[in-house]
């Protein structure tokens, strides 16, 4: 996966990633059309299928609304970097199929604009604009079963069928 | 090696004799809970993956409470599709119209929760059952309908920061100031995967209402859970809303605990919230004289009937400001009645307040008291980030019901004794 970084700050909730006055929907679309609508208004005109959000500790805390990594997914995001996830976001990214990966130093060091490059499964980010590359945390086996079965329900329908 | 609280429930719950922080375990649940805003992305999921039935409908509650009474036409639609799901699944527990009341409050009211007990829903704000022993914790719509088809979760076993309290509490502080102290000390992800547990000598003068404040914003520390020990307080809330029987945990005595907090209830003053973080906390004197346009006094963290009768004691005899709307939003029908019974209805609407309906109304910004641009809401609610309750400009001071109730008289951030 490869494109662009929207970089944002530390402690980013989900709140501003999707305002409550949008709880009210649930089609992917429609939540999509108002990703970081509170932080960042030019987000949506401006994301590409593919760029990355880039953010520092505790990303997506507050609310345990899946509207927002919804809302994230369905913009185009290709996967989300951060210093630390808070645990219901973490959660719910991983049951959903959003990819996130944490990488303090790549939090520290990437800026808005650079140019990425993710190796997912090997937890590789290349930054191409200055040429630096970093390792993000690995996921424990068993959370990497259920990433490998597309989410959460994919693998328990999977065993129910079984 | 001894077990937290946590760790305790944990193990009963996966069959487990031992675990231990960072293990990955499946466990048992004994509760699934959702509301009107996230049960439907769940019944959405479930019927995606051919998820068609429930591990047991009497061990999940539905609870439409964030948008209702409905608001608009989407959040009627979304109230009927999990009513109709409710119905389909056999889900009895499902709380709309006359018998609604926010989850938080109303699911303790109701018996749905016992000490020991593991309990998932999907609202940030479940770890608010802790201050009854058991372990709560909030998650997302697919983890409800993996919950509610399996009956099972998947739990990464938390460490635990450990609070020790003591002393008392001076005139017109209380569980809120604790909590938010709290925050103010460690940071919004300060017990961030990890469970906070309570202990010491002054737990046995925290109320159950104080203690359901604490617990609800751990999660604004970033915590999994919070738990209180279960004793003569919790008991007797117990009592008349429990039948089953129940095993309440301890911590072992060499349970292991990232660190120990000491807080002396004594030093604690009142405090607020300052925008846009629940850990920017300052004594409410640094913002004395800051002109408010709403006061809320109510919801899931201070919509007991505890929290009504302290905002009474400072409303008696005085009027809401003018220049101020207040809005009093008891958190159940029955912490309604009795403080209808109590007379404090009367008060708060002759004080020039608003009564609303149970729900959770204005504090995520959805319906009842929704800010416009550039507002200032002093709230006993539990988040002050940006929009939140209404214009990305507007700004909400967290505080107690004591706090919002002086700021209303006074139509600016005041300490209680001020207008006393």
């Amino acid at each position: 996966m490869a494109g662009i970084v929207f970089k944002y700050q530390d402690s980013v909730d989900t709140d501003v990633i999707l305002p409550a006055r949008y709880l009210a929907l649930f089609q992917e679309k429609d939540l999509a059309a108002h990703c970081m609508e509170d932080l960042d208004a030019n987000f949506v005109s401006k994301v590409q299928p593919g760029d990355f959000i880039v953010a520092g500790e505790n990303f997506g805390c507050g609310s345990s609304r899946e509207h927002a990594p919804i809302a994230i997914k369905a913009s185009g995001i290709s996967c989300v970097i951060a210093a630390s996830f808070a645990r219901i976001f973490y959660r719910n990214a991983i049951n959903i199929g959003l990819p996130i990966l944490e990488c303090p130093e790549a939090a520290a060091e990437i800026q808005a604009g650079d140019q990425l490059e993710v190796d997912l499964n090997a937890g590789i980010i290349r930054n191409l604009t200055w040429n630096r590359t970093y390792q993000a945390g690995a996921f424990p086996p068993f959370i990497r079963e259920m990433i490998d079965a597309g989410g959460l329900l994919p693998q328990l329908a999977a065993q129910k069928d079984n | 090696m001894g077990m937290t609280m946590t760790q305790k429930i944990l193990a009963r719950h996966c069959g487990a004799d031992q675990v231990s922080a960072g293990d990955l375990i499946n466990a048992d649940l004994d509760l699934v809970m959702g509301s009107d805003v996230t049960t439907p992305i769940a019944i959405q999921a479930m019927e995606k993956y051919g998820l068609d039935r429930v591990f047991d409908p009497d061990k999940i509650v539905l609870v439409m409470d964030h948008f209702c009474p409905n608001k608009d036409l989407q959040a009627a639609r979304n109230c009927a599709r999990v009513r109709g799901f409710a119905n389909k699944m056999g889900i009895s527990s499902f709380y709309d119209g006359g018998r609604m009341g926010i989850e938080h409050a109303l699911l303790p009211e109701q018996g749905f929760v016992a000490p020991g007990e593991l309990i998932i829903g999907a609202d940030s704000h479940t770890c608010t059952y802790g201050a009854l022993g058991a372990l709560s914790t909030g998650i997302g719509s697919t983890d409800m309908a993996a919950g509610m088809f399996s009956g099972k979760s998947w739990f990464r076993v938390p460490a635990s920061l450990r609070v020790n309290l003591t002393g008392r509490f001076p005139d017109y502080v209380g569980g809120k100031d604790l909590i938010l102290s709290l925050i103010g000390m460690i940071g919004v992800d300060g017990a961030r995967y990890k469970s906070i547990e309570f202990t010491g000598e002054a737990i046995s003068r925290i109320s159950i209402d104080d203690r359901f404040a604490i617990c609800n914003m751990a999660i604004e520390a970033g915590a999994k859970n919070a738990i209180f020990p279960v004793d003569q307080i919790t008991l007797d809330y117990l009592a008349g809303r429990i039948s089953r029987p129940f095993t309440p945990v301890t911590a072992d005595p060499d349970a292991n605990y990232v660190c120990t907090i000491d807080m002396d209830l004594s030093q604690l003053r009142p405090v607020v919230a300052a925008p846009h973080l629940p850990s920017n906390v300052k004594p409410v004197e640094q913002y004395a004289g800051l002109k408010v346009d709403q006061v809320v006094i109510g919801c899931c963290t201070n919509g007991h009937i505890s929290d009504l009768r302290q905002a009474a004691s400072i409303l008696e005899g005085q009027h809401v400001s003018p220049h101020t709307r207040c809005l009093i939003i008891p958190a159940t029908q029955e912490i309604y009645l009795q403080a209808m019974a109590e007379g404090l209805l009367e008060l708060f609407v002759r004080s020039g307040a608003t009564v609303s309906m149970p729900t959770c109304g204005p504090c995520n910004g959805g319906h009842v008291g929704v800010l416009s641009d550039g507002e200032r809401c002093v709230s006993t609610t539990n988040r002050n980030f940006v929009g939140r309750m209404g214009a990305k400009d507007s700004e909400i001071y967290l505080a107690s019901p004591a706090v919002a109730a002086a700021s209303a008289v006074a139509g600016a951030i005041a300490a209680p004794g001020e207008v006393m």
